[in-house]
């Protein structure tokens, strides 16, 4: 049941929030074991959250727009109380002090946070297989991975567990895994979507955003948790943006492109359900054109620079003092040491020295430097496209859900799975995955909108185009 | 501009960045970070001369709010979660020498 009819029930009282408590957690109970989706289920806090929402209700109140839906989020926002990890044990055990805006507007709405989700350690990985608590399998498949790095996020709706989600992106962490998972899952605008209470992992790049198995659920998760908040400075200014009222807009008198760059290397069945997707698009009235952005391709190095050398300085916080992990050692220095070499996984060592070299003395120039400047090039790329189109439209990645284990020795094999991804979240901008159609191996495959910064009400009608056909 | 990376310049990272490791690791991490830098080694063929860098995409500035007396973080319980406190303070292991 989609999320909006949960909400319409439960406001109706033809069902109740802690019913609709009790099937999520059914749901879990019968799966996680298996995909290793939730890292904590919160049943104590839900059930407490539900009988409030069903408390609200007999007094004639109304609990808000997402009255009794359960939802999970990622375990790298904050929820007060409840174990917060990053999937990384150098927070395990840490409860947060306060919870993230996107929590509080979420429970504001009436929804019931029921867990926390399996990711990537901090976030760093495309396939959620560099969590410290073990992989999570792609419930569809589940010899296949999830995607990441917000895989449990995806996986939680993909099984039927809860009917949205919250994960992050920084460099497709949505995106991805929405489309291996056959969901509906968005990259907002940069500052669209507050991050107070977002565990940082690159601060320019990162932004929260939903996993819904349709596109109207998606835009009503939105348009709850976008809006201007005073706890993150790089909030914009505006308040969250109307997007169901324009759903049914089409895409009549559009013009799309269809980026050549964002099929490069993706594979054939890809390649032709984007150009199914190209077809329908103009089917529906819109004006689609062939463009080519060759900046595009330099969005991977550019961003295996800048993602890792914000990275080294956000984790540079966890040092043994403050949360998490301790390992003692004979000073401080050496108590720092040792707890960072214990605490953080390989993947994430791996990004904090890339970071700590591509910023250090002698190589910013080369490095940092470069990429920043990369950057400006990739924003004015864009911003040429969108002189000539009102959307772009591509892959969002170049397979369907790959192997557990098959990319997880090779680091530069799984940073090429978020190619088609990056480039949205160099340019703060705004990009949409939604399924469209199952590959030969019967497993889904997601196409990719981009827009400029604010266009999401143009993207979720394009979407819904998409969907509908 | 650039060179291949060595085990050293590794090394060094690995000190600055307060992360011991394993020879094992260091073999591994210089052969996995030189070709992440070789694959980056494309930016270099750009001419970049006179762009400037983007650092934020919308290039915010000095954002800042009323000074309004607010509720802080409970000090306890931000304490109770940390690895050792100590009369209101987070607690390290000593930083000086031994008193005289």
């Amino acid at each position: 049941m989609s999320a909006r009819d949960i909400a319409a029930r439960v406001r109706a009282g033809e069902t109740t929030a802690v019913s609709e408590l009790e099937n999520s957690l059914a749901a879990i109970a019968a799966r996680n074991g298996e995909l290793n989706v939730f890292l904590h289920v919160d049943d104590e806090g839900a059930y407490r959250a539900a009988r409030r929402v069903d408390e609200r209700i007999s007094e004639g109140l109304d609990p808000g727009v997402l009255t009794g839906v359960p939802v999970a989020l990622k375990d790298n926002l904050c929820q007060r109380g409840v174990p917060t990890t990053c999937s990384s044990r150098i927070l395990e055990g840490w409860r947060p002090p306060y919870s993230a805006t996107v929590v509080e507007r979420l429970v504001g709405a009436g929804a019931v946070p029921v867990g926390k989700t399996n990711l990537d350690e901090f976030a760093m990985g495309s396939s959620t297989e560099t969590s410290a608590f073990g992989p999570t399998r792609n419930p569809l498949d589940p010899s296949r991975v999830p995607g990441g790095s917000s895989g449990g996020s995806a996986a939680a709706v993909a099984a039927g567990m809860t009917p949205i989600s919250l994960g992050s992106d920084t460099g497709g962490s949505i995106r991805q895994p929405a489309a291996l998972c056959g969901l509906v899952g968005v990259k907002p605008t940069y500052g669209l979507v507050s991050r107070y209470g977002l565990i940082a992992f690159a601060s320019s790049l990162d932004q929260i955003g939903p996993f819904a198995a349709n596109v109207a659920d998606a835009a009503l998760v939105l348009e709850v948790i976008a809006g201007h908040d005073p706890m993150d400075s790089t909030s914009l200014p505006e308040a969250s943006p109307r997007l169901l009222e324009h759903l049914d807009d089409g895409v009549a008198g559009r013009t799309v492109g269809l980026v050549r760059e964002l099929l490069e290397g993706a594979d054939p069945e890809i390649v032709a359900a984007v150009r199914r997707a190209a077809d329908t698009l103009a089917g529906a009235g819109a004006n689609v054109i062939e463009i080519s952005i060759p900046e595009l391709h330099l969005g991977l190095s550019a961003y295996y620079l800048i993602a890792p050398a914000e990275a080294s300085s956000n984790l540079a916080r966890y040092d043994g003092v403050r949360y998490g992990l301790r390992v003692e050692g004979e000073d401080v220095t050496a108590t720092n040491e040792l707890t960072r070499s214990a605490g953080f996984g390989d993947e994430v060592k791996r990004r904090i020295m890339l970071g700590t070299y591509a910023l250090s003395a002698g190589y910013y120039d080369a490095y940092y430097g470069q990429a920043l400047k990369v950057r400006t090039r990739m924003i004015e790329a864009f911003a040429r496209a969108y002189g000539q189109c009102d959307l772009l439209l591509g892959a969002t990645t170049p397979t369907v859900a790959f192997e557990i284990g098959a990319k997880a020795q090779d680091p530069m094999a799984m940073y090429l799975s978020d190619v088609f991804t990056i480039p949205t979240n160099l340019a703060g901008e705004a990009a949409i995955s939604v399924p469209f159609g199952v590959g030969e191996s019967g497993l889904p495959i997601g196409v990719q909108l981009l827009g400029p910064g604010r266009s999401e009400a143009r993207l979720f009608a394009a979407a819904a185009v998409l969907e509908a056909s | 501009m650039t060179h291949p990376l060595t085990r050293d310049e590794v090394a060094h990272v690995a000190h600055l960045a307060r992360l011991r490791l394993s020879d094992t690791e260091l073999d591994l991490f210089t052969a996995q970070l030189g070709q992440v830098l070789e694959h980056a080694a494309d930016m270099n063929e750009l001419d970049l001369e006179g762009v400037k860098p983007t650092a934020h995409p919308f290039g915010l500035v000095n954002v800042v709010r009323a000074d309004e007396v607010r509720t802080s973080l409970d000090r306890d319980e931000v304490l109770a979660m940390a690895p050792d406190a100590e009369d209101g303070r987070f607690a390290v292991p000593r930083i000086m020498g031994e008193a005289p």
